[in-house]
């Protein structure tokens, strides 16, 4: 074989970069997530919820918004308001304490939050200034991002 | 291959594929769903405005500054990026259409307070190629911000303006938001739901709610023993585009 002390050591090389992941996190564990949970019940069983939570949430948005069904009987006849802001999270008070704490473990990323609020929340942050405009040092008003327009009464 | 082994083949790969992904679907536990208890309903949501009393308070943006808050309305200084549920505009674009030249010069630059009509034909639901815009048994065109796209085919349809979309995230251009209602993201469009939310409380639309001169009259144009029944039954009233045949269920009371 040609150029075998370079060819060799090439792909002893790239096999251990390949399986990289795996001698690197080899032997260790990640201890599993803890969510915090509210005193009282939920909705439904904690077993269900873990499995079913977001067939049961998608399902909820239908019938809540599209059909008007805003309030859900489970199954062993209690009443809840349909609501992820004014309903789950009524107890669960904290969402980076409940759903961020599984949700990273298992790297799943739900879009809900683009939208709804979370109930730490306190204020959002104001608008940034894009870093191309401060780079080269424009000012706001050059942008039309400052007037502000009120309508004007006759 | 036999016909009959075929088709037995079949139903059997039918019953595995069938049996993967059943488990991921299984049936949500509930016993039923129903409709919140004490919410308000109505045959036909309508809404009129008195704009004469509007005229009295020209400074006046009670409604405005109600509603918008309530729903986390973001207040975007960009003029081509803002965005509106209920706003206020003049005679001449909020009525193009007006034939008679002595009305025109009778109403000039008058301020109109506008929102969605909640058409009773509404073209944006025509063309929402996702239902994410759809009509309501009870005449509210709704939106389910879940499922818009943002390909703004509605604000295309809407003869209106009533639709805004959301060029930017709305969220840093909110001051103080409601907790108890979401806000929208950058991508979806959105406009006035004749509040929704509140009805199913059993309580009557914001901006109607702040109105303190009563200028604004909310409520079901099917029920002739209603308030907005009598009043529009009682006094001249005028609707935008109504040639359009979109049916708008907002009316401006100008008589
Ligand atoms: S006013 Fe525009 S957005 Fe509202 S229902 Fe009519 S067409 Fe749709
Ligand atoms: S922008 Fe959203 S609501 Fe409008 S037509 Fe497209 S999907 Fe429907």
């Amino acid at each position: 074989m040609y150029n075998r002390d370079k060819v060799i050591p090439g792909i002893i090389i790239f096999v251990l970069f390949a399986a990289f992941p795996i001698w690197w996190g080899h032997g260790k564990s990640v201890p599993p997530p803890k969510p915090e949970l509210p005193k009282g019940k939920c909705v439904e069983s904690k077993e269900y919820m873990r499995a079913h939570h977001m067939q049961l949430l998608n399902i909820w948005r239908n019938k809540a918004i599209r059909e008007g069904m805003r309030v859900y009987v489970s199954s062993d006849g209690s009443r809840y308001w349909i609501g992820l802001q004014n309903g789950c999270m009524k107890c669960h008070h904290d969402k980076s304490k409940f759903c961020d704490r599984c949700h990273t473990y298992a790297a799943v990323k739900p879009y809900c939050w683009n939208c709804h609020i979370p109930p730490e929340t306190k204020e959002f942050k104001p608008p940034k200034r894009s870093a191309l405009l401060k780079l080269f040092g424009i000012p706001e008003r050059l942008t039309g991002n400052s007037s502000h327009h009120e309508y004007e009464e006759h | 291959m036999k016909r009959r082994d075929l088709l037995k083949l079949a139903g059997l790969s039918a019953v595995v594929a069938g049996g993967v992904p059943g488990f991921l679907n299984k049936e949500v536990k509930a016993r039923e769903y129903t409709p919140p208890p004490g919410a308000l309903t109505a045959k036909r949501w309508g809404m009129a405005i008195d704009i004469r009393k509007c005229w009295e308070h020209p400074e006046c943006r009670d409604c405005i500054k109600a509603c918008h808050h309530i729903h986390n309305v973001p207040e975007i200084p960009e003029k081509k990026k803002e965005i509106k549920w209920i706003w206020k505009d003049e005679f001449e674009h909020a009525f193009p259409d007006q034939p008679n030249e002595f009305n025109d010069v009778l109403l000039q630059g008058k301020p109109f307070l506008l929102l969605c009509n909640h058409c009773e034909h509404p073209p944006c639901v025509r063309v929402c190629p996702t239902e994410a815009t759809f009509k309501r048994e009870d005449g509210i065109v709704m939106m389910d911000y879940h499922r818009c796209i943002g390909c703004r085919f509605c604000m295309a349809a809407c003869p209106f303006g009533a639709r805004s979309f959301n060029w930017v995230d709305p969220r840093p251009y909110i001051r103080e938001f409601n907790p108890e209602f979401p806000t929208r993201m950058k991508g979806v469009v959105e406009k006035c739901l004749f509040c929704y939310e509140r009805l199913e409380k059993g309580q009557i639309p914001a901006c109607v709610e702040a109105c303190k001169h009563k200028a604004l009259i909310f409520g079901d144009l099917e029920d002739e023993n209603s308030e907005i029944s009598r009043v529009l039954r009682s006094r001249f009233s005028i609707r935008r585009k109504a040639e359009l045949g979109t049916g708008p269920s907002v009316f401006y009371l100008i008589g």
